[in-house]
């Protein structure tokens, strides 16, 4: 995700100090990995240098004075223009759950615990993300059926493996499977 | 440890699954303790509610059940899941007495539902137990506020009290605007929550649903599956689901998996 991009679509509302918009961002993108003060502050100096925000005021304190900024005309193009960009899929050709199931079913092990278990694991995190959104509010609400899509995606490639781990298993360990490997 | 132990073990650990967010904190939320549990044995489980013990059941030539078994606790929300044809509709059958196994045990509280008349079975499943299926299954001349009156009047309860019943719950379901209307006038999202009402007007103990979302589009489907978990959990009720959809088994507690009408317990 482009934090500089976020913190300019944020800036859009109204000019802010750093330290509001860090808090705006961590309530709406940073369950998972909150920003620290200093992304914030080396991300507004590059997007201030680069013309897409400017200085709108600064409030003497005690410390250092605070920083007021506001999207130039240029910011708000360069969020339109970002905005159009459709993002790239994520695709899932190597994950380690692939990687274990194959490993099961070459070395005659029980493929069909590792697909129960990954299955368990999977359920586990998505009652957490159901009693997430059922207490949240609509910004919870988006990011878990979000997450939980992506889940439900893994457990329907779960539930079909499951349904051919046989052919699964011949397939891999018949002769002919090696000698058409690249 | 062996080089094949330690390789084995690797294989065993199920990955963390990827989610852009983290899962809120809560007990059983962690990796810690997820894993394959025995099947239950409700036989040495003693204070279930309800329980299922090594049932069989064929239809015809084809087996549905094969050594089922199955408990459910007061108040627990368990979902039945599994691929079609697994068996997970007959199971929640035979635990609701609708169908009698060939073979097993169901039993309720202390009662054995196999040792009780059919007249029984039906008092029970009027008055302790609510259901709500796929389609709704309301009748389709009386108005939303009569079906959900419906098992109340079954029950020996007055028409006048039934009926403040049946709008008291629809207005807690949200769909108290659709009680004079017959259930063809209103939308599959409605007609749903007005059969979640009549499942628990009764103030059932268990509730039983099978396919509760199966007709219903993704926002309806959460809708009701929200309102049918809150009103279970404030009534204290136990509900047995039968889904084939994660995203809403994810509201229930517990889920056992049912493959060629055996279960599998998956601890979490």
């Amino acid at each position: 995700m482009s934090i500089g991009h976020t913190l300019l679509g944020l800036l859009e509302a109204g000019p802010r100090h750093g330290y509001d918009l860090k808090r705006s961002y961590d309530e709406r993108f940073g369950h998972d990995r909150p920003l620290h003060y200093g992304q914030v502050y080396a991300t507004l100096s590059r997007l201030l240098k680069n013309g897409l925000v400017e200085v709108d005021g600064v409030t003497p304190g005690d410390g250092p004075d605070r920083k007021r900024y506001a999207i130039t005309e240029a910011g708000v193009t360069d969020v339109e223009h970002w905005l159009t960009q459709p993002e790239r899929p994520d695709v899932y050709l190597h994950s380690g759950l692939y990687t274990k199931l194959v490993i099961a079913l070459l070395t005659g092990r029980a493929a069909a615990d590792v697909l129960d278990r990954q299955r368990a694991e999977h359920l586990t995190a998505m009652r957490a993300l159901t009693r997430r959104k059922t207490g949240g509010d609509l910004a919870d609400q988006l990011v878990c059926d979000h997450a939980l899509f992506h889940l439900e995606a893994d457990l329907r490639f779960l539930e079909l493996t499951a349904a051919r781990l046989d052919a699964l298993a011949s397939a891999l360990r018949s002769p002919q499977a090696d000698e058409a490997r690249p | 440890m062996t080089a094949r132990d330690r390789s084995a073990r690797a294989v065993a650990a199920p990955t963390a699954p990827a989610v852009p967010v983290s899962p809120a904190a809560g007990p059983g939320t962690g990796p810690a303790g997820v894993g394959l549990a025995a099947p239950a044995d409700p036989s040495e489980s003693p204070g279930a509610l309800l329980a299922a013990i090594e049932l069989h059941k064929r239809f015809g030539a084809t087996p549905a059940l094969d050594g089922a078994s199955l408990r459910v606790d007061a108040g627990e929300i368990v979902a039945l899941m599994g691929p079609s044809g697994s068996g997970k509709s007959t199971l929640l059958h035979c635990l609701a007495g609708i169908v009698g196994p060939d073979a097993g045990e169901v039993h309720y509280g202390t009662r054995r539902l196999s040792a009780m008349s059919e007249a029984g079975r039906s008092a029970l499943r009027r008055g302790e137990f609510g259901f709500v299926f796929q389609f709704g299954q309301l009748v389709p001349e009386l108005t939303c506020a009569e079906n959900v009156a419906l098992p109340l009047r079954l029950g020996g309860v007055g028409r006048r009290a039934a009926r403040e019943r049946a709008h008291a719950q629809l207005a807690r379901l949200g769909v108290d605007d659709v009680a004079g209307k017959r259930p063809g006038e209103v939308s599959g999202g409605q007609g749903q929550r007005v059969a979640v009402a009549r499942a628990l007007v009764s103030e059932p103990r268990v509730i039983f649903a099978d396919e509760p979302t199966g007709a219903l589009d993704s926002l309806n489907g959460e809708e009701v599956m929200r309102l049918l978990t809150e009103a279970a959990r404030t009534a204290a009720a136990a509900v047995v689901l039968v889904t084939h959809d994660a995203r809403v088994a994810a509201y229930s507690d517990r889920e056992v998996v049912v493959r060629d009408g055996r279960t599998r317990s998956l601890a979490g």
